[in-house]
């Protein structure tokens, strides 16, 4: 083959124009292989086109390359500087919601603690009024206590019956106000010594002739009441007072040997 | 050879070998595309489309078919052409690539521009009439050679030989 005659047929310049059949371009491209003025004539025909069409490019044409990149996903350059642009109001969005979630779940909780302070703190406030309610009904009734005492004390009709110690209780004491118009009497039972255990003190209603005793009851709150001044029923017509220390529940008939104090009635 | 080292590179993904290309043949195929199309913004997105294309097919290409350039020009005069079909194109742009690429490089006003660098503005002023319609058709226009005889009423030989001649004046002006 005239390699020169090949060359100078125009075939080479179509080539690079891209107008020949698959043939005729594999048969080009075989020749270049073999004959280096070929290639060199092929490379010097393209350098030509190439600086043609670019003259006719009006344009700097760098940026469409990062926006290609940017669809094909393949740089990392212009994906960090896209992401960085966006990066500072994505991370500052984010911080601001992640802070306004503390501060307000800090704020719940806070909120949540004072509640619950302020019910314990009503609870406690209520406690302590029913406490002081029970205390000033407590003196109510000491009140009301106090003044039917000296409502007694101050009445004629009531008689005064000191009882006085008996035996070896020598040293003890009490007193009886009987109001006979009420039938009942307050035992002024301040002299006595405090019950042992398992004993009580038991009120005994006498009459002289013969000498009956009838039990008024029990002292049972002895231990327990603060002035010891004890309200009884009596119906009994008594000559006599008597106070006997008894095993506890009482006894059908006073212990005489327990007899700790004694007082008859003067008209 | 350094050229088909890149290309195989290229064909390998990789985007350092892609970007060399892209600087290699970018303006040219902007060029290409803009007096196809003859408008600044569509050509931007055809040449957007071109290179995506390129990337993602670049495995189509083989040397035993031709050159790497003669490849990516095919992919953007077709690319170009398929714009110009598109209906809204058609609506804006009607019987605008009639002109020739010529006009184009004459009608640029700027002294320091790569026109004028590269000599090319001298070269088309001087350029028979011929040529610039030869030229236009098989390269900027990708028609083939009896398509370019049939428009130019000339025998396919004809076209052959002037392509050949028009290409050499080409040469001797713009690689010295």
């Amino acid at each position: 083959m005239d390699i020169n005659a090949y060359i100078t047929s125009g075939i080479l310049e179509l080539y690079v124009a891209g107008v020949l059949s698959e043939k005729e371009n594999e048969e080009v491209y075989e020749l270049m292989q073999k004959h280096p003025e070929v290639l060199q004539e092929v490379l010097e025909i393209e350098a030509a086109v190439v600086k043609l069409t670019a003259a006719t490019s009006q344009r700097t044409n760098t940026h469409i390359l990062d926006i290609v990149k940017q669809e094909l996903k393949l740089n990392e350059n212009t994906k960090t500087k896209v992401v960085s642009i966006n990066k500072p109001k994505y991370n500052w969005i984010t911080y601001t919601g992640w802070a306004a979630s503390i501060l307000l779940a800090v704020g719940l909780f806070w909120t949540l603690n004072q509640n619950k302070k302020l019910e314990n703190d009503m609870r406690i406030t209520k406690t302590h009024q029913s406490l002081l309610e029970t205390q000033i009904e407590t003196s109510k009734n000491s009140l009301t206590e106090a003044n039917t005492l000296i409502s007694v004390l101050r009445d004629d009709s009531i008689y005064k019956i000191p009882l006085a110690g008996q035996g070896s209780f020598t040293d003890t004491y009490a007193k009886v106000y009987w109001d006979k118009a009420t039938e009942r009497i307050f035992l002024d039972a301040e002299g006595l010594p405090e019950p042992p255990k398992g004993k009580v003190y038991q009120v005994w209603s006498l009459t002289l002739n013969p000498l009956t005793p009838t039990s008024l009851g029990t002292i049972d709150d002895f231990a327990t009441d603060s002035n010891k001044i004890f309200e009884i029923q009596n119906t009994n017509t008594s000559e006599a007072f008597g106070i006997t220390l008894e095993p506890k529940g009482g006894s059908a008939t006073p212990t005489m040997e327990q007899l700790y104090t004694l007082g008859v009635v003067t008209s | 050879m350094e050229m088909e080292e890149l290309v195989k590179k290229f064909q390998n993904k990789d985007v350092k070998a892609f970007e060399k290309l892209y600087a290699m043949y970018s303006d040219s195929m902007h060029g290409v595309i803009y007096n196809i199309v003859r408008d600044h913004n569509v050509a931007e997105e055809v040449m957007q489309d071109v290179f995506v294309k390129v990337w993602q097919k670049s495995e189509s290409y083989s040397k035993q078919k031709g050159r790497f350039f003669t490849w990516i020009l095919n992919i953007a005069r077709n690319a170009a052409i398929d714009k110009t079909r598109s209906k809204s194109f058609k609506k804006v742009k009607q019987n605008l690539n009639a002109d020739f690429f010529v006009d184009i490089i004459q009608t640029s006003e700027s002294l320091d521009d790569k026109t004028n660098a590269i000599g090319i503005k001298a070269f088309v002023d001087k350029l028979d009439e011929k040529c610039k319609i030869v030229i236009d058709l098989l390269y900027f226009k990708g028609y083939t050679q009896s398509e370019a005889s049939e428009t130019l009423n000339i025998p396919i030989g004809t076209i052959k030989t002037r392509n050949r001649n028009c290409i050499k004046i080409l040469r001797g002006l713009v690689l010295n």
